[in-house]
């Protein structure tokens, strides 16, 4: 039987594991091991005058204590700017352990490790710290006006000031016969997995070898930090993401303090070391994202096309710039979506705050460019009373200009040129989706029950499958299962569900038979890592490309043993067989005469002694062969593939309390060729309440002096089920891209990037005045209802 | 977040608890644990003693007659709230039940203990306080019952001392010609609210009697107000606007990160009218099908 | 100066577990850490999130939010024991996996627990109720859609099992 299993929704091997608690996530291995804790800063802005360790010395159970002055060698520089970009002038790291000054509230200044974590816990409570305080800079706001200084030696607190253009917007805009300028902002949030950060460490002092457990979205990237920061050689060091709950970003940081400190310790006690970060460290030490304030100038004309764009923003990146400026100058470029403005011009200035540092959530920077733009689109609708969805239709990119250049360079350093993508095919489907033809009689029916209700759209073009490589190793063994590994990691994406169904389609095997391995540096030694909705298509073809290379390995053979030709060779469910013919030989059988032993170890060893193989007047193993069924192979794009989606929205406003209620949610995606449609549908599902979380209710709310007031769940408001819609409906478009062999892009982070843009547009349309400002709560409608109507007075 | 360590002892009998108490000035008592484990997690609270009282006997009975109900300490909400015989007798105790935390929380939370925590965003002790109930406690000295209007002393603080234990709720039976209404407003599904209003209506006939609302969120103590004067006998909108007017006066919301003082007094406003409107519904529909 | 210990015996799906632990144990450590039972998941130790939710004498509760101490002599069923005898997938379990109501798999735990409580009160949820069922655990995966469509599906299997054997009357 052979069914394509690309396209198909295949249930997931992952879930076995899962839904029966025996998953492997960090805090789950070792259980041998000793615990660790980290004493954070209480204060946002401060010189360290003293730190006092004594009192932790006599604690029972407690096995090390460290401060800064603990550590040597490269553990006592700053850690790794990880992303450096030449208008990057002034980028700052910590250090694993504070060095003299903390810059926000949850700096790591001590390590304890000790029994258990309730010990550790005691030990922080015993350690003292004098501070001298220092004035916080908190908010875009008190970043730009520079009074205060994050950094003694970072003037302005501008960490980089980055500009692009494309064509002279100022000019365009000049001559344009319409203007408008708007200011718009959006607020602070985080990625927020289920799962916080955690490691675990092992020395092996028999084999002179550390082993790393941690839960991130790059193994290769943590072991190279930690062989580079602990003095070893990178062959002594392991590191293995086990089952990872969650990402969405904030684990693709690294390597965090404690991935350094967790590995020193453990090889330093010769024990296991575990870390294991609680919900309120994950609130103040991990990282947030989103705080922007954007100006826009636009110019149009009477149809409402973009003449010039001119935006100007501030990106808050908190107190450090780990990993650079991917997040504003994601916005800067991403910000033009499926729209292309006559000219373009953007200048962003990337500000230190005293707070938690900035890196990608999910969407990275989208979500604020596609808040930005769609918010221009509707007010030139607005301004020229035109249909909101044509004044869309009418700057879109054309199906037939792709590849569509926009004349910017990408966060990956390369050309922004758009590979596929029809945006007027996708706007028709999300108008018969949304109804958005039939709205105005549904709002005319509910304002004859009183009730207020609002559409909003936003559109989107999301650069995903970003380099630069990923690779794969394919290896048949010769019971014919085939175990597959590639180095990127996993966090609840299905990967090795949609991965095998990608070999078993290559290969022509079983999918059953197909065990694929994610993010473990023992395997597979090369690659980047999880992030950019990049993994299926960089490893998904990398798989592609090396079970390719291992299928015609195995016919080779096969053409041999069979004494036939390739071209008539065919593999069904793990069997190679000359079409037509009963003639046919087991892929186990061909892995055996691969690999030319003197021994038989096993059935297929023996069956495979009936076949002949090579021409025994020449070596065993060919000069340009290499002995085992197995195909390694890299998958390097040339740039990134663009998805697109457009999402709209339909919101009641509680004329009374102000309430926010979602009463349809429309989805239409394309990400080429899916995979498997079902995991999408679920990546979606999963952005879009995210997207609503980010509009709606989620907020980091940090008071002046830089403490974070809601670092818990019960005031960090993520959404339960009661606060999505009962449904989400979404339509799909299969726009393949040109720049790998499956035809796929990216569709991890899509789901959230237009959250915000819609809802703003339909509560404006609800309320009948101008959202310019994400997340909105009931209460902060409430106040805009009050200053609109003083307004109107 | 991990608890600081604490002695731990479970008496078998009420005797032995209240022993435990009197021995540790720094003792406090563990019900259901709701509300004091993530203090003691946050290590926002480290007593020197825990007195886990799970194990008492004959403290968590649900017990039903005309005068009222009565709950024990150990009587988790969720066996209150599915009690058929609760919402007859006293239908606002099942009302605001089922806007207490989520249903896994009320599974192992304790309706008393929630009433002693004293939290004036919490459901249950602006219930006690507008039906007019009170809590019975055994200390030392015997058991004594601790009257509503004389429980709540201050923020989170009740009246209670140290070493005695509270063994009973009672929410007095509603009225003969009386309805109820409970409505609050919360972020999310499930959250402390921003307000709540719970509203006692008694009418004769047409006319409203005696009106009553109790607030959530919007004092510092479990507040209620007499609203009967200000809807002088009928609900109008005028009459209800003066009712709001009225319970804003005693009110005093404050802005924090979820909700503006405005917000939360606009909130006040609306809700006065709803469940105000709801308990004289309520109250119509039970005096009509009591005749 | 060391802790005091208490002898405990704690009985999890079944079977009983002789430990010794400090009164501060929080139940969620002492089955993770104590006995092994890592299915059960922390996500925020304040009660919010319910990843670590268990069954306790049949009824879902937080285990961040009770001390191993207070569990002594209760029944207590984890994720490890919803299983069915024969080692097959149990309902809930199974009807996760058919509607994809998992991703990442760390909430996971919390709602099964829950459901299973909720589906043998509530035999045959309307689409609200099974919303109600799970309205007090957070997922950050999978936007609850397929969840819900899980509950429905996870009672639907549920009676199927308690169906007599081929259908007969």
């Amino acid at each position: 039987m052979t069914t394509k299993m690309m396209g198909a929704k295949v249930q997931r091997v992952e879930d076995d594991r899962l839904v029966r608690g025996t998953g492997r996530y960090v805090d789950d291995v070792a259980p041998d091991a000793l615990h660790t804790a980290v004493l954070r800063s209480p204060h946002a802005h401060a010189r360290i005058l003293s730190i006092d360790v004594d009192a932790v010395l006599d604690v029972e159970g407690v096995h090390a204590v460290w401060t800064y002055d603990d550590l040597e060698g490269a553990m006592a520089e700053p850690l790794p700017l990880l992303i450096p970009h030449p208008t990057l002038t002034h980028g700052r790291t910590q250090y694993a352990l504070a060095k003299d000054e903390v810059n926000y509230v949850g700096e790591a200044i001590a390590f304890v490790v000790a029994d258990d974590r309730y010990v550790a816990e005691d030990a922080l409570a015993r350690i003292a710290v004098e501070y001298e305080l220092l004035p916080a800079v908190v908010g875009i706001e008190a970043a730009r006006d520079g009074a205060h200084l994050v950094h003694d030696d970072v003037p302005g607190n501008v960490g980089a000031r980055m500009e692009q253009s494309n064509g002279d917007a100022a000019a365009a805009i000049a001559a344009a016969p319409r203007t408008l300028s708007l200011d718009l902002q959006i607020e602070r949030s985080a990625c927020m997995p289920m799962e916080g950060r955690g490691t675990v460490a092992r020395w092996d002092p028999d084999q002179n070898r550390l082993q790393v457990w941690t839960s991130t979205q790059t193994s290769t990237g943590v072991r190279a930090a930690v062989a580079a920061k602990l003095g070893l050689d990178l062959g002594q060091v392991d590191v293995i993401t086990p089952d990872v709950g969650g990402g969405f970003g904030v684990k693709i940081v690294h390597p965090w303090p404690e991935e350094l400190l967790v590995p020193l310790a453990a090889q330093k006690l010769g024990r296991a070391v575990k870390f294991t970060e609680d919900r309120r460290e994950h609130f103040i030490s991990s990282a947030h994202e989103r705080a922007q304030v954007h100006h826009v100038e636009v110019g149009f004309d009477d149809d409402g096309r973009v003449l010039g764009l001119d935006v100007r923003f501030w990106h808050d990146h908190g107190a450090y710039t780990p990993y650079g400026l991917i997040v504003p100058i994601i916005t800067s470029t991403q910000l033009l979506g499926p729209y292309k403005p006559g000219a373009y011009h953007v200048q962003f200035d990337s500000l230190y705050t005293n707070t938690v540092i900035v890196t990608p959530y999910r969407g990275a920077g989208r979500p604020q460019g596609c808040f930005v733009m769609e918010r221009t689109m509707d007010a030139i609708a607005a301004e020229l009373g035109k249909d909101r969805a044509d004044v869309r239709a009418i700057n879109f990119i054309q199906p037939d200009e792709f590849p569509y250049e926009q004349g910017l360079i990408f966060q990956d350093g390369r050309e922004l040129t758009y590979d596929s993508g029809d945006y007027p095919a996708m706007l028709d489907k999300i108008k018969e989706l949304v109804d958005w033809d039939g709205f105005e009689s549904f709002r005319a029916a509910k304002a004859a029950e009183g009730k207020r209700v609002g559409l909003g759209l936003a559109c989107y073009v999301e650069g995903t499958g970003v380099g630069p490589y990923e690779g794969a190793h394919v290896h048949i063994e010769t019971s014919g299962k085939v175990k597959v590994a590639t180095g990127l990691t996993s966090q609840g994406q299905g990967h090795q569900t949609a991965f095998a169904q990608i070999v078993a389609d290559e290969l022509g095997v079983r999918f059953e038979d197909v065990e694929i391995t994610t993010g473990d540096t023992r395997r597979m030694a090369y690659a980047v890592g999880t992030f950019a909705s990049r993994a299926a298509v960089m490893s998904g073809s990398a798989i592609h490309l090396a079970a390719k290379r291992t299928k015609e390995k195995a016919l080779r053979i096969a053409a041999d043993a069979l004494e036939a030709d390739v071209d008539d060779l065919e593999i069904v469910d793990g069997v190679v067989s000359v079409k037509g013919t009963d003639s046919s030989i087991p892929l186990g059988t061909i892995a055996v005469l691969s690999n030319p032993l003197r021994y038989a170890f096993d059935e297929a060893s023996k069956a495979a002694t009936q076949f002949n193989v090579g021409d025994p007047t020449k070596p065993p193993v060919a000069e340009d062969d290499e002995p085992g069924l197995e195909g390694t192979d890299f998958y390097s794009p040339p740039r990134s593939t663009f998805a697109s989606g457009m999402h709209a929205v339909i919101v009641e406003t509680d004329v009374e309390t102000a309430e926010i209620r979602i009463l349809k949610y429309a989805v239409v995606h394309d990400c080429g060729h899916l995979i498997n449609p079902m995991i999408v549908e679920g990546q979606i599902h999963g952005g879009v309440a995210q997207g609503i979380g980010g509009a709606l209710y989620e907020r980091m709310a940090y008071d002046e002096s830089g403490q974070l007031l809601n670092a818990s769940f019960m005031d960090f408001l993520m959404p339960y089920v009661t606060e999505v819609p009962a449904s989400i409906e979404i339509d799909h478009l299969e726009t393949p891209s040109p720049l790998n062999p499956l035809g796929i892009k990216g569709a991890g982070e899509a789901g959230v990037i237009p959250g915000s843009a819609a809802f703003a547009a339909a509560i404006e349309d609800a309320e009948r005045l101008p959202i310019t400002a994400m997340p909105i709560s009931p209460s902060e409608l409430f106040a805009l209802r009050a200053a609109h109507a003083q307004e109107s007075k | 977040m991990k608890p600081a360590p604490f002695d731990y002892v479970r008496p078998g009998t009420l005797e032995e608890a209240l022993q435990a108490l009197a021995g540790h000035p720094e003792a406090k008592v563990l019900a259901g644990g709701q509300s004091l484990v993530p203090l003691l997690s946050m290590r926002l609270a480290a007593p020197a003693v825990l007195v886990d009282i799970n194990e008492l006997p004959d403290l968590d009975h649900v017990r039903v007659d005309a005068e009222g109900v009565r709950v024990g300490a150990l009587a988790r909400h969720a066996r209150v709230l599915a009690d058929a015989d609760v919402a007859r007798v006293q239908p606002l105790v099942t009302k605001a039940l089922a806007n207490v935390a989520h249903a896994t929380i009320r599974n192992r939370g304790t309706t008393v203990g929630s009433l002693v925590h004293a939290d004036a965003a919490a459901e249950m002790p602006m219930v006690l306080q507008l039906l007019g109930g009170s809590v019975d406690v055994v200390g030392p000295a015997g058991r004594r019952t601790i009257p509503v209007e004389e429980l709540y002393v201050g923020p989170l603080e009740s009246s209670l001392h140290h070493d005695e234990i509270a063994v009973e709720a009672f929410f007095p039976a509603l009225a003969a010609d009386t309805g109820v209404a409970f409505e609050e407003i919360a972020r999310r599904h499930g959250d402390y609210a921003m307000c709540g209003v719970a509203a006692v209506v008694t009418v004769d006939g047409d006319r409203v009697v005696a009106a009553k609302a109790g607030y959530l969120s919007v004092s510092d103590i479990p507040a209620v107000v007499d609203l009967t004067e200000a809807l002088g006998g009928e609900l109008r909108d005028a009459s209800l606007a003066r009712a709001a007017e009225a319970a804003l006066a005693v009110l005093e919301p404050e802005t924090d990160i979820h909700a503006t003082a405005d917000y939360r007094a606009h909130l006040a406003t609306v809700l006065t009218a709803r469940v105000v409107t709801a308990a004289y519904e309520d109250a119509r529909t039970r005096a009509g099908g009591s005749k | 100066m060391s802790e005091n210990q208490h002898e405990i015996r704690l009985t999890v799906n079944g079977t009983d577990h002789d430990v010794a632990v400090p009164a501060r144990r929080l139940l969620s450590d002492a089955l993770r850490h104590d006995l092994g039972f890592t299915g059960t998941h922390v996500g925020c130790e304040h009660g919010v999130c319910g990843a670590c939710t268990v069954l306790v004498d049949g009824q879902p509760m937080r285990s961040c939010l009770m001390f191993a101490v207070s569990a002594a002599g209760h029944d207590i069923t984890t994720v490890e024991g919803l299983a069915r005898p024969d080692g097959e997938l149990g309902p809930v379990q199974q009807a996760f996996r058919e509607c994809h109501g998992l991703q990442c798999g760390f909430c996971t735990p919390g709602f099964l627990t829950t459901i299973t409580a909720g589906i043998a009160e509530n035999p045959e949820p309307t689409e609200d109720e099974a919303r109600d069922m799970i309205a007090g655990n957070l997922c950050r995966c999978t936007g609850y859609q397929n969840i819900v469509k899980a509950v429905c599906r996870a009672a639907e299997l549920a009676r199927d099992d308690r169906a007599p054997e081929g259908g007969a009357a």
